[in-house]
């Protein structure tokens, strides 16, 4: 079983009280009447599926039942952090990358 | 206070009429001694009891905690609990305020007493952006005690009840054999439970089911 640290309760859950609702940071557009079709199809139906860090929308269905969001890592599920809604990931694919590099340099020389 | 905002609500009493009979969620399962699986007595072997305590009048507050915390300290005499997961308890130990997430309260009140307090916050509260909904007829409340009630949970939930995890002044919720519940640890030797109606049945059959290994007693 994983545990997810809910950012609104502020301690580690079990995974049997949270639901997985996607991907995070979707923006609907301003104006829906000036979208074209294909910007339309975009924000309704398209998603990323990428292999690597992912940031998805989470809910804590059975404890305080807020929304939140989780970086996961889709190949190995590791957890990066959770946030709550309106903040922006500290942990993106680029970041992690950085640190990877910053790594192997420190580790060459 | 502002008459306009307390008159556009509609409150009323849910139970105006105490000749009225009422039945809680488990008063068929606990009370009926004919069903073919009568509730457990209270005997000398018992390490854990259990004791529901109907009727208690709750209220869910929601609101932000500046609005509703001066509130509720001036009606109730309890402060809201700001830090997550709180529990806290008015002198008397009768009346209680849960932090159910950042904007909601569980208020829990002697019987009787909830749509009085309803009313009297709506009035302090007057123009202010807030809910109050009475969900007494929604859930009950039920007290496990005894030495085994902690081993007895931790059949039950997923959640660690650990005392070091699990204090005194701590309610959450979490998974309850597979339904939902409210946990509280009211004090050193109680556990409380806040089941839904329809739930409420369910596990009650759980636990006495789980609480056999340790001769659970149902108090009536």
């Amino acid at each position: 079983m994983f545990y997810i640290h809910c950012p609104y309760c502020g301690e580690y859950r079990g995974e049997e009280e949270f639901s997985p609702k996607g991907e995070a940071h979707i923006t609907r557009p301003a104006d829906p009447d000036g979208c074209s079709d294909e910007e339309w199809g975009s924000y309704l139906f398209f998603r990323q599926n990428p292999r690597g860090v992912h940031h998805e929308l989470w809910v804590h269905t059975l404890g305080c039942r807020k929304f939140f969001n989780i970086t996961r890592h889709t190949v190995s599920y590791e957890i990066f952090e959770t946030y709550r809604m309106g903040e922006q990931p500290k942990v993106t694919e680029q970041s992690l990358a950085e640190a990877l590099n910053k790594t192997r340099k420190e580790e060459s020389v | 206070m502002s008459d306009t905002s307390c008159a556009s609500v509609a409150t009323f009493d849910t139970c105006p009429d105490v000749s009225i009979p009422m039945e809680s969620p488990l008063s068929v399962a606990v009370n009926q001694v004919s069903m073919s699986t009568p509730a457990p007595a209270v005997s000398q072997e018992s390490q854990v009891q259990f004791e529901e305590k109907p009727f208690l009048g709750h209220l869910i507050l929601r609101g932000s905690a500046m609005v509703l915390g001066e509130a509720v300290s001036e009606v109730l005499g309890v402060s809201l609990p700001s830090q997550p997961l709180g529990l806290v308890f008015d002198a008397s130990g009768q009346r209680s305020v849960q932090w159910l997430s950042p904007d909601e309260w569980l208020v829990i009140v002697p019987s009787g007493e909830e749509f009085e307090l309803e009313n009297r916050l709506r009035e302090v509260l007057g123009a202010a952006h807030f809910a109050i909904v009475n969900v007494s007829g929604g859930q009950t409340l039920i007290e496990l005690s005894g030495d085994k009630a902690r081993e007895l949970l931790m059949k039950s939930v997923t959640y660690d009840v650990h005392p070091s995890n699990f204090p005194v002044g701590k309610a959450v919720s979490v998974a309850f054999a597979k339904a939902s519940a409210i946990l509280r640890r009211p004090s050193e030797t109680r556990y409380e439970l806040v089941l839904r109606r329809s739930f409420a049945d369910y596990c009650y059959r759980w636990l006495v089911d789980a609480g056999e290994d340790y001769g659970l007693g149902v108090t009536r």
